[in-house]
């Protein structure tokens, strides 16, 4: 078994998703048979190969340091589910 | 005009041009063909009173230049559109209407396409039959039970039901080119970089391409030169000058070397996908190319390497779903952290929320270096295996998928059966190569089946060519009874 209800809590925790109690079994099985999955990776020898984590051949460019945009706080809130004037609402977080 | 539903981009681009059919006329065409498929729900959102003024004011204009010169187009959902709604089929963006265009899109309408509406997919572009979607699953034209696979599974469909003379979609795993082969169409998956990620809603940044879905290869090549080309807001955008892949387009292959992985001959393959294996080798000898037995050794491994490195963006990209700037939020909870957990725990579906957890544990501390290093050392190999390869030859032959398209909810309760579709597909993506799949027959149920070209990175010139002259040898026929009307 790589992972067990209780490591499932924790992991939804750590990615602030709410989980149903009901769904914890069926979600539990899923992510262990995903894991068991791609543990077969295990059998690959990796010792001298670095990690890939770009495919693109390139350094990231620099580039001027200008603003290019600005003066759009109308469209940056527009989406908002909850705005007052210039901001974004969210539940209290200072008692 | 049903004589419209057996036209391609390409015929509806030369009619305009050469003023034998206004851009209303066709667009009006799709519009009433859409307005009847409701039974597909391969649409989420439709801009028709939009696309029929941009029609006129298209014909109104002197000057009908551009690639796609007033041609009428529908596009999946992943893509922002300025003040059209963009859900990527998720509830958590329901309600999102971008005030900017993805880079991809606004070229397509720089060319002179019209936006006629968003087509439905699997939510983040996260599953292989479009049935994570949290606007319901889209239908497979070739058959009412039928999946038309995904994630741009609304796209293939829409384009294979005639609702769209072509679409775009995007290409994390497969998401193009399984969905294309389901439906007996074309669908291209570029070299990562050719075309622009700024714009369209990230699933995994490492691996997420746009591409076009065509009718044929000659649509494809079109196509992929209007979007594709350099963009400064993408930092991984490759800078190189735009190629004219349609007007350079040729079926002349004689002497190219095309290469047989024998890794992709796995077990319990239906016998029919290893027919039409051999059926493409016998029309690429005959056209002159040459076969070789090639080896990529690595390739049992792409599957389980995806499935770490995906969720492991996925779950950095979707940590903005919080519900504060944009999206759904929870009425639910008594604090920050629980308006959080409760937002994200309503608004994501299921197949999204198992995706966010492996990718947060495969990064958390203590299996980092197990999971998802390892991964990332795993990719190198599988990226070296096709470095390897094209040393000596010029492009790879493979099936598209391991079988033809099958039926609602057969795979929905084993995620692992599911994410088995994209063992032919997944390979390219971690290796940033260009890929196509084409129709190249039926199965005895009489569904399609799509083979699979690959090439070096920005290789596409060569592929498109490959599958150029493999169609006309192919003469691939599809013909759908409408019965969703």
């Amino acid at each position: 078994m790589s992972i067990d209800k209780n490591q499932v809590k924790k992991v939804a925790k750590l990615s602030r998703i709410s989980l149903d109690d009901s769904k914890l079994d069926s979600l539990s099985k899923d992510l262990d048979s995903i894991l068991n999955f791609v543990k077969e990776l295990n059998k690959v020898d990796t010792n001298k190969i670095k990690p890939l984590s770009s495919i693109v051949d390139k350094k990231l460019e620099p580039r001027v340091d200008k603003i290019n945009d600005g003066q759009i706080k109308k469209e940056i809130l527009k989406n908002s589910p909850d705005k007052n004037e210039d901001f974004f609402i969210v539940p209290k977080v200072v008692e | 005009m049903s004589d419209f539903n057996k036209k391609s981009l390409s015929e509806f681009v030369n009619l305009i041009k050469s003023k034998k059919t206004s851009s209303l006329e066709i667009t009006n065409h799709f519009i009433n063909n859409i307005k009847q498929s409701k039974k597909l729900n391969s649409f989420i959102t439709t801009c028709f009173d939009q696309a029929i003024k941009s029609a006129k004011e298209f014909d109104s204009k002197k000057n009908s230049s551009g690639l796609l010169a007033g041609v009428p187009l529908a596009i999946k959902d992943l893509f922002c559109t300025k003040n059209i709604r963009t859900t990527a089929g998720s509830k958590i963006l329901e309600n999102f209407i971008p005030t900017y265009e993805s880079t991809v899109t606004n070229n397509l309408w720089s060319e002179g396409a019209i936006l006629l509406g968003k087509l439905n997919c699997d939510e983040f572009a996260m599953g292989s039959s479009n049935e994570t979607s949290y606007f319901g699953n889209t239908i497979n034209p070739v058959g009412k039970d039928l999946v038309p696979g995904g994630s741009s599974g609304g796209s293939a469909s829409a384009l294979a039901a005639n609702l769209t003379p072509a679409t775009i979609g995007t290409d994390t795993g497969g998401s193009i080119r399984q969905p294309a082969s389901f439906t007996g169409t074309v669908g291209l998956k570029p070299t990562y970089g050719l075309c622009s990620r700024w714009g369209i809603v990230a699933f995994a940044s490492s691996l997420d391409q746009a591409g076009p879905m065509t009718k044929n290869v000659e649509d494809c090549a079109l196509l992929l030169e209007a979007m594709s080309g350099y963009d400064e807001k993408d930092s991984t955008s490759i800078n190189k000058k735009k190629e004219n892949y349609s007007t350079n387009l040729n079926e002349k292959i004689k002497g190219l070397k095309i290469g047989i992985p024998k890794e992709y001959r796995i077990e319990n393959m239906p016998q029919e996908i290893d027919n039409l294996w051999k059926k493409g080798i016998d029309i690429l000898k005959k056209s002159g190319a040459k076969i070789v037995d090639i080896s990529l050794p690595h390739t049992k491994y792409a599957l389980p390497t995806y499935y770490i490195v995906a969720p492991a963006e996925a779950s950095s990209n979707l940590a903005r779903y919080d519900g504060v700037k944009y999206g759904y939020r929870s009425k639910k909870g008594k604090n920050l952290i629980e308006m959080y957990e409760n937002t994200r725990g309503e608004g994501f579906g299921d197949e999204v929320k198992r995706r966010v957890l492996i990718g947060t544990y495969v990064l958390s501390s203590g299996y980092y270096d197990a999971y998802y290093l390892k991964a990332q050392r795993v990719r190198q190999l599988i990226k070296n295996d096709f470095d390897q390869c094209f040393k000596e030859v010029d492009a790879i032959l493979t099936p598209s998928t391991p079988s033809s398209a099958f039926k609602i909810g057969e795979k929905t309760n084993d995620p692992i059966s599911m994410y088995l579709n994209d063992i032919f597909t997944v390979p390219v993506n971690l290796a940033g190569i260009p890929a196509i799949s084409i129709p190249a027959g039926h199965d005895k149920k009489g569904y399609p089946l799509g083979l699979q070209l690959i090439s070096r990175a920005l290789n596409e010139q060569k592929i498109l060519n490959i599958a150029l002259a493999m169609e006309k040898n192919i003469s691939f026929k599809q013909s759908l009874d409408r019965w969703w009307e």
